[in-house]
């Protein structure tokens, strides 16, 4: 009996080293993706492997992102509409729709779909490549893979995920107009008129500012994980599961934290706003 | 001939025996390198010095550490315990971005190959001119032209690695490994998976390599033939170390059974045990 506890608290201590371990590979790796970023973002061979990981990470994920897109912000008008209506808010619908899409769900929704999208391939290829010794034969020619394959990557998925989320808030902006004005009769220059007052600059600048950190960290932790994968295609294919829940509980947790930071940015410079 | 010996004795077996018998300094020198895997022991003491300009062959049993061993010489694995010196220069402790560049001075033949999925046949074999040097397009394109024909493949360069067999890839990687001319090429099994008239050829290209470039070369093999032809010396690696160091001859004529066994290709009793009814 004392001996399974004993066990158990082993086995625990075991897990959590391991966990730590991981956190500090894992920072290590962001710290020479780092480094190598200042060397090598001088470069026009870098800026070549960018524009070709670029075409992969947008043409792929453009689809993905207008469907989501449009169809969180028809989601969300139709959960809504009617609780407006009652209290007769309708016409007020543009403005707490669109300041969710923009604000909210379009950087998160556009972050995830990415992670599932992009990261997947990502941590697949990086994976096959690390376990078929392709990282290993790179090394052996003197070429460093973070700078190499990771670098490109990360600029790709840095600079095309804040693009994406604005074809996601566009998207989402026109499901919630679809729903309200077209689909229940709400009359379009009032939805317009409080979108305006609503949604400012600022809200649009911190669902971009999200979205850079999403985008860095998904291609962060999905190649990092595909650097890090064990041997075989069961190596690989549960590096992929990894990367992709890994991103999704780091893109929801800096949501939060990035989320309280603005937050608190915009009250000290605007003070308080009222949405109605 | 002082190199002539089995080294059966177990004392001879834990000092770090440095195996250069003339005076010649040694290119490369490992001393007395350990290396596990979780509980797995591989090497377990493996010194070996290797002579500027010559071939050592590495000869052992599947899964005796011979691919570890190798990639510890370009350090793709760092040591657990002991060092590695190229021309007389420690070089295990050196990070990452200083061994870049001298893995320049390298070539590298995988086991697997390990071509790039990703890139042709050709711009595979023209990587490390396109990484490491300022040739232009047309001067990289004749270089990977002369490559591919020294292996016999000319033409292949618009195809992936996908499409071509698994002889062809060794070739191809071997091509690549030897497109910056380096001073030393390590051979991971070179003739492995090839018919026995293009493993010929392969030897061919080991030895014209080292006759005319003066190249230093290990290569790791279970082909006793091409072991004979190509080597200058044969080390054989048994449980993580060296058990017997000499020149072909020495391996054609001992009757150190141990030797003879995997030399001729005869499995013992106990390899057939699990056979048995
Ligand atoms: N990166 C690694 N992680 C864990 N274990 C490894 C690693 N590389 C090799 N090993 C283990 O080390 C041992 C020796 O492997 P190695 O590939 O050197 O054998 P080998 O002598 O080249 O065999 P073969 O002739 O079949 O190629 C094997 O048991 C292998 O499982
Ligand atoms: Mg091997």
């Amino acid at each position: 009996m004392s001996s399974r506890v004993a066990n158990f608290i082993a086995s625990t201590g075991d897990h959590t080293l391991d966990a730590l371990a991981d956190f500090g590979r894992f920072f290590k790796f962001t710290g020479q993706t780092l480094r190598w970023l200042l060397h090598a973002s001088g470069s026009a061979r870098t800026w070549q492997l960018v524009l070709a990981e670029s075409m992969d990470v947008g043409v792929r994920s453009l689809p993905v992102i207008l469907i989501t897109g449009s169809f969180v912000g028809m989601v969300l008008a139709v959960q809504a509409i009617e609780q407006f209506r009652a209290v007769g808010l309708e016409e007020q619908m543009g403005g707490v729709v669109n300041l969710s899409v923009v604000r909210e769900l379009g950087p998160v929704l556009a972050g995830v779909m990415i992670a599932g999208r992009i990261g997947g391939s990502l941590t697949a290829e990086l994976g096959t490549m690390n376990v078929t010794e392709q990282i290993d034969a790179l090394r052996s020619m003197g070429t460093d893979p973070i700078r190499f394959l990771v670098v490109p990557r990360f600029l790709a998925c840095f600079l095309l995920t804040p693009v994406l989320t604005l074809y996601c808030d566009v998207m989402g902006s026109l499901g919630g107009w679809l729903v309200t004005v077209v689909m229940s009769g709400v009359d379009s220059g009032p939805y317009w008129e409080y979108t305006r007052s609503a949604v400012s600059a600022f809200d649009v600048f911190s669902g971009v500012a999200k979205s850079f950190a999403f985008g860095g960290v998904l291609s962060l932790v999905s190649c990092y994980k595909g650097f890090h994968c064990r041997a075989g295609a069961e190596g690989v294919g549960r590096a992929c599961t990894d990367a992709f829940v890994a991103s999704f509980v780091a893109i929801l947790v800096m949501d939060f934290f990035i989320s309280v930071l603005l937050q608190s940015i915009s009250t000290r410079i605007w003070g308080f706003r009222s949405l109605l | 001939m002082s190199i002539l010996k089995t080294m059966t004795d177990p004392r001879e077996q834990t000092r770090p025996a440095i195996h250069t018998p003339n005076s010649e300094p040694a290119m490369i020198e490992l001393r007395n390198v350990y290396k596990r895997f979780g509980s797995l022991r591989v090497l377990a003491g493996v010194s070996l010095a290797l002579e500027k300009g010559k071939t050592t062959v590495v000869i052992g049993e599947s899964g005796t550490g011979k691919s570890v061993l190798l990639k510890h010489i370009i350090l793709l694995l760092r040591p657990d315990r002991g060092e590695v010196f190229f021309n007389g220069k420690r070089i295990d402790d050196l990070p990452e971005s200083d061994l870049a560049v001298h893995r320049q001075r390298f070539g590298f033949l995988f086991q697997m190959s390990a071509l790039f999925d990703s890139l042709t046949v050709g711009e595979n074999v023209g990587f490390p001119l396109t990484e490491h040097t300022n040739k232009s397009k047309e001067e990289i394109e004749t270089i990977v032209a002369e490559k591919l024909r020294m292996v016999g493949l000319e033409g292949l360069q618009p195809k992936r690695p996908a499409q071509i067999s698994g002889g062809q890839k060794k070739r191809v990687a071997l091509a690549r490994a030897i497109a910056l001319e380096p001073d030393v090429v390590l051979y991971d099994e070179p003739t492995t998976g090839l018919d026995p008239v293009r493993s010929d050829v392969i030897n061919e290209l080991i030895l014209k390599l080292q006759r005319e470039l003066g190249v230093t070369s290990v290569v790791v093999t279970h082909d006793m033939t091409s072991a004979y032809k190509v080597g200058d010396r044969i080390v054989m690696l048994e449980r993580g170390k060296i058990i017997a160091d000499g020149p072909p001859e020495f391996f054609k004529t001992t009757d150190d059974p141990r030797i003879r066994r995997f030399v001729d290709g005869r499995a013992s009793p106990e390899d057939l045990a699990a056979l048995e009814d």
